[in-house]
């Protein structure tokens, strides 16, 4: 746990040991800095109350809940199970597919239903389309902490192919109420597997030049090795999940190991951090494990783009929802690690509750154990890559 | 020895990585620019754009399905009964009309355009556009309101309803009186 | 008239003159910045104001002057008004001694660019005071590592200015300008007007020189890699956090014409000023100001493609690569260039 340092081991941490000409130990005090809940960086509304000692990190206090919504108090009072997806939608705003489908996956199984084989495929090419946009999102803005302002931009524009394929799918460009329990909202419009086929054509070299300019430029490479290491046992017992997870050296991915929908008919390699440029577990890490995360959701999206069949989508879709009094827990994998839904239901069409595990708000916790020792200016990366979304965070 | 390595190592991979990146870089400043010249160049919405929602009064049969299926309750429907002598019509789709409907309200700042609306409609009258440029200075300009029967037509709807159904009451206080008249039957005996 | 006031007045308009010159040319490079950011980044910036907008940087001058003065209650209230004027003062005692042409330099004293590192430290009294003055934690991290910054990169600077004197014996930036004159291979960048051997033997040390100059130089300006103190994404601004207005105006102001001064200085030293690289075609005093500004305007647009294209370093390891990257290659060019110059010259 103290792999954190990145300091050369002969440097004075200890007040006793700074001393006068006259032998009088130097008084030096810490400061109290608060990077606001409105700050360049901090992904959103997140207070950080900052221990610092110079420009050494003592401690990190987050403060979190400035975008407390109530969502599981609304979802409570939906008159029924379809209404609570423009809510679970808005969670995690930069990958609302995947929360969607953690819900609709949740409730399917309470009412064990099955649903068309063409639903199964479309709704992984969705969620890996949404993870890759999410994926970009995370990358570009961990770019712009760190200085450089281009990628983020570069990375905008291939995110828009992804919206544009979701807008002339369902409409939306970020929030999309496309899962539903039972299928889909809309069938995917004739010209989109083409679409998709071209973009993902497109993006491959766009990926080499992103890491060519960002990912493997050595200033990139200095400020973020061996910075806010997570060790693996660390990571396990906080309960961390995703790319932060995956980066400390941890072989562990819901899609493959806990199989939902169709990826068990799919080949892809799970993306594992080796600590490449530095330590294994660092800023660095969780980067290139997210890059290499994007490639690898481009091969599973061109193998479902060839394997989908033909069916209706709404075939399954239920008139009315009323499962019996039951509860249910399903976990999927999102852009930021494990979504749990846990869904209580009481044998009306209403929910009795909703409650889900956020991975955002879980991943933030480990922050404070990351960042002591680290220097002011590696806070901001550490904060970049942990990768939060403060609605999932707040909800 | 290794450190030296190392040293002038990194001191080569700085220069080559930056030199690497300056050259993306170069080229993407001959790259013609990606963005339009908003508003003068519009995006050509997609057919299933969801923005700002539309109803077609003449179509609504007042049946609260869309009320219902909203998810944040912006949309407000008030409904009188007809007589049976009134004839509303039919709408386009067949249906035929059986209740006025005074008061279509759909407050659309608190819409959250997710489209749940337009599924229950049993007429298609509520249905989502492809206007995103609605921005207003006053926020209760926000409140659309689709109803178009006037204040005349609102009183003459509830005065016939309220006729009507104090005629209804009258006969059914009558038929209860004429049963009450009428000797009871004898309960039947337990054995 | 009185031939004292007559000359003082005469020196007045003189000094004036390269204030003219930082007024109109930070609106350009304003907009060139602007402009070449945006095409790096697959767009176009300003299109309304104006054609294409050319008239862009005035509108934001405009607002700049007519936003509101604020200065927190708590602030030290006369260094908070001093800072920016000295940061600016800093950088306009520069241009003195800039050789614009060969008829025109503002100061023609024999101490040249040892001047001009005296100088350029007033920048980092300016900052300092901007920071600590504002009264706020995240200024005086920036004022902080601003000085840091500032102090161990004009070591690197003034032994690079150092070799270019050994070569050339003069501290005056107008002799060294007028040693170079005559053609693109007499610049000292490429060995000097020098027989052909030392040339030879010199070129990879003053190719050497001149790019730990150009690196020590953009740190010098706060530019990225470099710009820690106003590190956007961290501190908000850094030392610029609390002003606003005319005072953020001249911040910025000086922050340009701290770019075109070590960019005329780098070419003066080593690109051979505002001496044509034809040698005698296109010559003279006016085509000295064309040469000497539009050298300096391609190095400025080195500066801002470096900024769009790199991500910035740590204190620590921007503190490694002065002293421990750049001073000893520097030492090295130091031993060599004596070296030759003794054997050979």
């Amino acid at each position: 746990m103290t792999e954190s340092r990145v300091l050369p081991t002969n440097y004075v941490t200890k007040p006793e040991d700074l001393k006068t000409s006259s032998g009088r130990t130097l008084r030096t005090d810490e400061m109290i800095i608060n990077m606001g809940p409105q700050h360049p960086s901090t992904h959103g509304v997140l207070r950080l109350e900052i221990v610092v000692d110079g420009e050494i990190i003592v401690d990190v206090i987050p403060h979190i809940g400035y975008l407390h919504r109530c969502f599981e108090k609304h979802a409570e009072h939906m008159t029924n199970y379809q209404q609570v997806i423009p809510y679970v939608d808005r969670m995690d705003y930069v990958s609302s597919m995947n929360n969607d489908l953690g819900y609709a996956l949740a409730v399917e199984r309470m009412l064990k239903i099955e649903v068309p084989e063409r639903v199964e495929y479309i709704r992984v090419i969705m969620a890996e389309l949404q993870r890759i946009a999410s994926h970009l999102i995370a990358v570009g803005t961990f770019g712009i902490d760190s200085g450089a302002f281009t990628p983020f931009l570069y990375a905008f524009r291939d995110r828009e192919f992804i919206l544009d394929l979701f807008e002339m799918t369902c409409g939306a460009r970020l929030l999309y109420n496309y899962v539903w329990v039972g299928g889909v909202s809309h069938d995917l419009p004739p010209t989109f597997i083409d679409k998709a086929k071209e973009f993902c054509k497109y993006f491959k070299p766009r990926l080499v030049d992103f890491n060519n300019l960002l990912t493997f430029n050595e200033i990139f490479v200095k400020r973020n090795a061996k910075v806010g290491v997570l060790p693996r046992e660390v990571a396990i017992n906080y309960a961390c999940s995703g790319p932060m997870l995956r980066a400390s050296g941890v072989d562990w991915d819901l899609r493959r190991d806990d199989p939902y929908s169709v990826y068990h008919k799919l080949e892809w390699d799970v993306v594992v951090g080796k600590g490449e440029v530095g330590t294994a577990g660092d800023c660095w890490d969780r980067h290139i494990v997210r890059m290499r995360e994007m490639e690898q959701s481009v091969r599973i999206i061109e193998q479902a783009l060839d394997a989908i069949p033909e069916g209706n989508v709404q075939a399954a879709i239920p008139k009315r929802i009323r499962p019996d009094h039951s509860e249910v827990y399903v976990r999927t994998e999102t852009p930021r690690g494990e979504l749990g839904f846990y869904v209580v239901s009481d044998g009306t069409a209403s929910p009795y509750r909703v409650k889900a595990r956020a991975p955002a708000f879980v991943n933030l916790s480990v922050l404070p154990e990351i960042s002591r020792g680290a220097m002011l200016a590696d806070l901001v990366l550490i904060v970049g890559s942990v990768d939060i979304v403060l609605g999932e965070v707040d909800r | 020895m290794k450190a030296v390595a190392t040293y002038f190592g990194n001191i080569f991979n700085s220069l080559y990585t930056v030199a690497v990146g300056m050259k993306i870089t170069f080229k993407h400043l001959f790259v013609p620019a990606v963005t339009l010249q908003y508003p003068d160049v519009k995006l050509k919405m997609p057919e299933r754009a969801r923005n700002r929602l539309y109803v077609n009064i003449d179509d609504c049969i007042g049946c609260d399905q869309c009320a219902l299926a909203c998810p944040v309750d912006c949309i407000s429907i008030d409904t009188i009964k007809s007589t049976p002598d009134q004839d509303l019509g039919v709408t386009s789709t067949g249906h035929k009309k059986r209740l006025h409907v005074p008061k279509f309200d759909i407050d659309i700042a608190k819409c959250c355009y997710c489209g749940l609306c337009v599924y229950p409609c049993p007429t298609e009258c509520i249905v989502m556009t492809d206007v995103y440029e609605f921005s207003e200075f006053d926020r209760h300009n926000l409140i659309y309101k689709f109803s178009r029967m006037t204040e005349g037509e609102i009183g003459e709807a509830k005065t016939k309803l309220k006729k009507a159904e104090e005629e209804a009451a009258a006969k059914k206080a009558a038929t209860a009186a004429a049963a009450a008249a009428q000797p009871k039957p004898e309960p039947p005996k337990t054995p | 008239m009185n031939p004292t006031l007559e000359s003082l007045i005469i020196t007045v308009l003189l000094s004036a003159l390269p204030l003219v010159f930082i007024l109109v040319y930070a609106l350009v490079t304003l907009y060139l910045e602007m402009k070449v950011a945006a095409h790096i980044q697959d767009r176009v910036a300003y299109m309304r104001t104006g054609w294409h907008g050319v008239l862009q940087p005035f509108a934001d001058i405009l607002k700049l002057l007519q936003k509101e003065d604020t200065i927190p209650a708590a602030a030290d209230r006369f260094l908070f008004i001093l800072a920016p004027y000295i940061v600016f003062v800093g950088t306009y005692a520069a241009f003195a001694i800039i050789p614009f042409t060969d008829a025109y330099i503002g100061s023609n004293i024999h101490l040249g660019v040892f001047f001009l590192i005296g100088v350029s430290s007033l920048v980092v009294i300016g900052i300092l005071m901007g920071g600590w003055a504002s009264n706020n934690k995240w200024s005086i991290f920036g004022a902080i590592r601003s000085a840091a910054q500032m102090i161990s990169y004009e070591i690197p600077t003034a032994l690079a200015v150092l070799i270019v004197v050994m070569i050339t014996g003069s501290l005056n930036l107008q002799e060294i300008t007028k040693f170079q004159d005559g053609g693109i291979q007499n610049w000292i960048l490429f060995g000097g007007p020098l027989p052909l051997l030392t040339k030879l033997l010199l070129l990879p040390f003053t190719l050497l020189t001149f790019l730990i100059l150009f690196t020590a130089s953009l740190a010098e300006v706060n530019r990225t890699p470099f710009d820690l103190p106003e590190a956007e994404s961290e501190l908000v601004q850094g030392f610029n956090t609390e002003y606003s207005g005319m005072r953020f105006a001249m911040f910025y102001l000086a922050e340009y014409a701290n770019m075109f001064v070590v960019s005329a200085v780098a070419v003066a030293l080593f690109l051979g000023g505002w001496s044509s690289p034809f040698g005698e075609f296109m010559s003279g005093p006016v085509w000295g100001a064309f040469w000497l500004i539009g050298k300096a305007m391609v190095f400025i647009f080195l500066q801002i493609w470096i900024r769009w294209t790199l991500p910035r370093l740590r204190v620590d390891q921007l503190m490694y690569t002065s002293w421990k990257v750049l001073m000893p290659f520097l030492f090295v060019c130091l031993f060599a260039v004596g070296l030759i110059l003794v054997l050979t010259v």
